[in-house]
């Protein structure tokens, strides 16, 4: 109990729509959040993330259900009596203020002493490489200057719990690059625990000790982002995760049988022998088969083949009509000059790597 | 032509026909009552064209030796009209500020539906308008006879002819003025910025003073200037709700131009006001250009 920071119990809300119906933001949702943990929320649009993070922070009120801040009920405190800073997706700059005052904000609101806030808003800006710019006003910054202000004046009261509301999705590709891994040091540095909400899946997996999907107004998986990727609970997170193959069909001892009559081979022994379950193959499980019998194979009439670099993407149909998405690291190039003249590709995959989806997960 | 030049004549031919407007019917007229302020009045009207700057010396206190006496009466006109004026700006804005709040949060059909009745009174004489505020605030108008009935008092206030009824004329007239900028300043008004304060530990108070108003503080601005102005020269307020014995300056330059006709102190009154009007506009150009190009720099 005392390892949690964050600790959700049964969280509900609704909102009620223009057209006079309810939609479920938050399906009574149990979260408990580890101190010293980078937790991601991870889903759609509209898949309650956001709601969560301002139930959290304050400014949603619940339906029912609790949240508890280091062991103290916060249900009903008002976003400034939380121990929680966010940073805004938009940074919500006060553009009246120099870039020194906006990170002195929540120092000067606790009334701490002038020449002690001067130090620590130095200190602060320090430490998110932005020091000397205390004179400036927010707009005379870059777009990720003015991300990083917002950072230090989130963390410079040294909140319990920093909120990240999609703070990366307004800079351009490198520059978001650079700040995940900054943040996930930041965060080290700190000692606090942030969790942070995004509708990227690649940041995710990058930055986050653990990750959880939401879908639906509910957690449909909580683990590392590993465990995500490679072992996902239903259909919905492993094609949410990265590209994916996936195979509904019956077990029938060491093969899943679709109704299409592709057979796809496992090792997992499943709970039940048989019934009904999802295979999942991950683009880059698949490799171009050379004769060798050990491994399954499907083949393949390749629609394109992408070149994206440090791999070939194959998209095409088995002969039954299913889409297949394969990976192959371009480094053996004879290979796909093969594959580039027939159209056509023999691809093997070890059944040891293929993931079985048991509908009873799928709750 | 090179486009530079085509430019200036392109502008040349939108801004000719305003300008010559203005310059005629505004800059000309301006011209003849500063001059006239500082000739000598005729004996029956009209002016002796003689250098003459005891006008402004009766106001502020070097009145001509040989015909008229320094009366300290137009300084506490001039006083009591900035003091109306600007009370008039800071009921205005009481009952505008809320307000604008409570229309910003409407859905957007109700946002044009209270608009629309904001701008309402402009269809309607001003005349007619303050000759209401007769009827309800007079001795037998409709607040005495409610209050009487109800027991509440037991004679009739003396609530018209006063400082307080001509406030509140001008708060009546001036509302729509004040309510405007105001009301665009808190429209736009960023509400994350209001729970990024809410976040980092202000309360709603705190939030209020060091965000919101500082944020609508240019609107605020705005809508004092835009109503103090008129409001210091109005004379038709204090005219029908003042009576005759509440004077204000606008009543007071009225009164030289057309019943003691005597033009030249009329106009030294009316440059007087002119003149005080134009340092707070530059004061107010000054800060609003100091800001400008603040945010001219930032970007």
């Amino acid at each position: 109990m005392q390892d949690s920071i964050v600790r959700l119990e049964g969280a509900s809300k609704a909102f009620a729509t223009p057209e006079g119906g309810n939609v479920t933001a938050l399906d009574a949702i149990d979260l408990q959040v580890r101190r010293n943990e980078f937790l991601t929320l991870l889903g759609p649009s509209g898949c309650g993330k956001t709601t969560l993070l301002q139930a959290i922070s304050g400014f949603v009120e619940l339906d029912g259900g609790r949240i508890l801040i280091d062991g103290e009920d916060m249900t009903d405190r008002p976003p400034y009596r939380r121990p929680v800073n966010t940073v805004f997706q938009n940074y919500a700059l006060f553009p009246h203020m120099t870039v020194g005052e906006n990170t002195a904000y929540a120092l000067e609101v606790a009334g701490v002493a002038k020449a002690k806030r001067r130090e620590q808003v130095a200190a602060a800006l320090k430490m998110v490489g932005l020091a000397d710019m205390e004179g400036r006003r927010p707009r005379q910054l870059s777009g990720g200057q003015q991300q990083r202000v917002a950072l230090a004046r989130a963390i410079i009261a040294r909140p319990k719990l920093l909120l990240l509301d999609e703070p990366l999705s307004a800079l351009d590709k490198n520059l978001r690059q650079a700040m995940q891994i900054e943040l996930k040091t930041l965060q080290h540095e700190l000692g606090i625990s942030f969790i942070f909400v995004t509708h990227d899946q690649q940041e995710a997996l990058t930055m986050s000790d653990r990750v959880a999907v939401l879908s639906g107004g509910r957690i449909q998986q909580l683990d590392t982002p590993r465990a995500i990727y490679d072992r996902p609970v239903n259909s919905f997170v492993a094609t949410f995760i990265g590209a994916s193959n996936l195979f509904d069909g019956r077990i029938d001892g060491e093969r899943l049988m679709t109704s299409d009559g592709t057979q796809i081979r496992h090792r997992r022994s499943p709970s039940a022998a048989s019934g009904a379950a999802t295979a999942l193959i991950r683009p880059e499980q698949f490799f171009l088969a050379d004769g060798d019998e050990r491994f399954p194979t499907l083949d393949v009439d390749l629609e394109a083949i992408v070149f994206v670099g440090s791999t070939f993407e194959l998209f095409g149909r088995t002969q039954a009509g299913r889409k297949i998405v394969a990976e192959i690291p371009a480094g053996r190039r004879s290979l796909i000059g093969d594959i580039e003249r027939t159209r056509r590709a023999r691809l093997a995959y070890d059944p040891a790597a293929v993931h079985l989806i048991q509908p009873c997960a799928e709750a | 032509m090179s486009i530079a030049s085509r430019r200036r004549a392109q502008l040349t031919v939108l801004l000719g026909p305003v300008s010559l407007f203005l310059a005629v019917f505004f800059l000309g007229p301006l011209a003849i009552m500063m001059v006239t302020s500082f000739l000598a009045p005729g004996l029956y009207g009209g002016v002796e064209w003689t250098f003459y700057p005891h006008n402004f010396g009766r106001i502020l206190g070097f009145a001509d030796p040989m015909f008229e006496d320094f009366d300290p009466v137009y300084i506490a006109i001039f006083i009591r009209s900035v003091k109306i004026a600007a009370l008039t700006v800071i009921a205005a804005l009481l009952v505008c500020y809320p307000a604008a709040f409570c229309i910003a949060r409407l859905s957007e059909r109700w946002k044009n539906f209270c608009l629309f009745l904001i701008t309402l009174p402009f269809f309607t004489s001003l005349i007619v308008r303050l000759f209401v505020w007769v009827l309800i605030l007079r001795q037998t108008g409709l607040v005495n006879e409610m209050l009487l009935s109800s027991g509440l008092i037991a004679r009739p206030l003396d609530l018209i002819y006063t400082d307080g009824a001509i406030i509140l004329g001008m708060v009546y007239v001036f509302i729509p003025f004040m309510f405007m900028p105001v009301y665009a300043s808190v429209e736009k008004l960023d509400w994350t910025l209001v729970r990024a304060s809410l976040d980092l530990g202000a309360g709603p108070i705190r939030t209020f003073w060091r965000v919101i108003l500082p944020l609508t503080a240019p609107g605020i601005v705005g809508g004092a200037i835009i109503v103090f102005i008129p409001a210091l020269g109005n004379f038709v307020v204090p005219a029908i709700l003042g009576g005759a014995k509440v004077m204000m300056l606008g009543n007071l330059i009225e009164q030289q131009f057309l019943a003691a006709r005597n033009w030249p102190f009329g106009s030294a009154l009316a440059m007087m006001v002119m003149s005080v009007m134009l340092v707070l506009l530059l004061v107010h150009v000054l800060a609003s250009g100091r800001r400008g190009t603040d945010a001219a720099l930032n970007r």
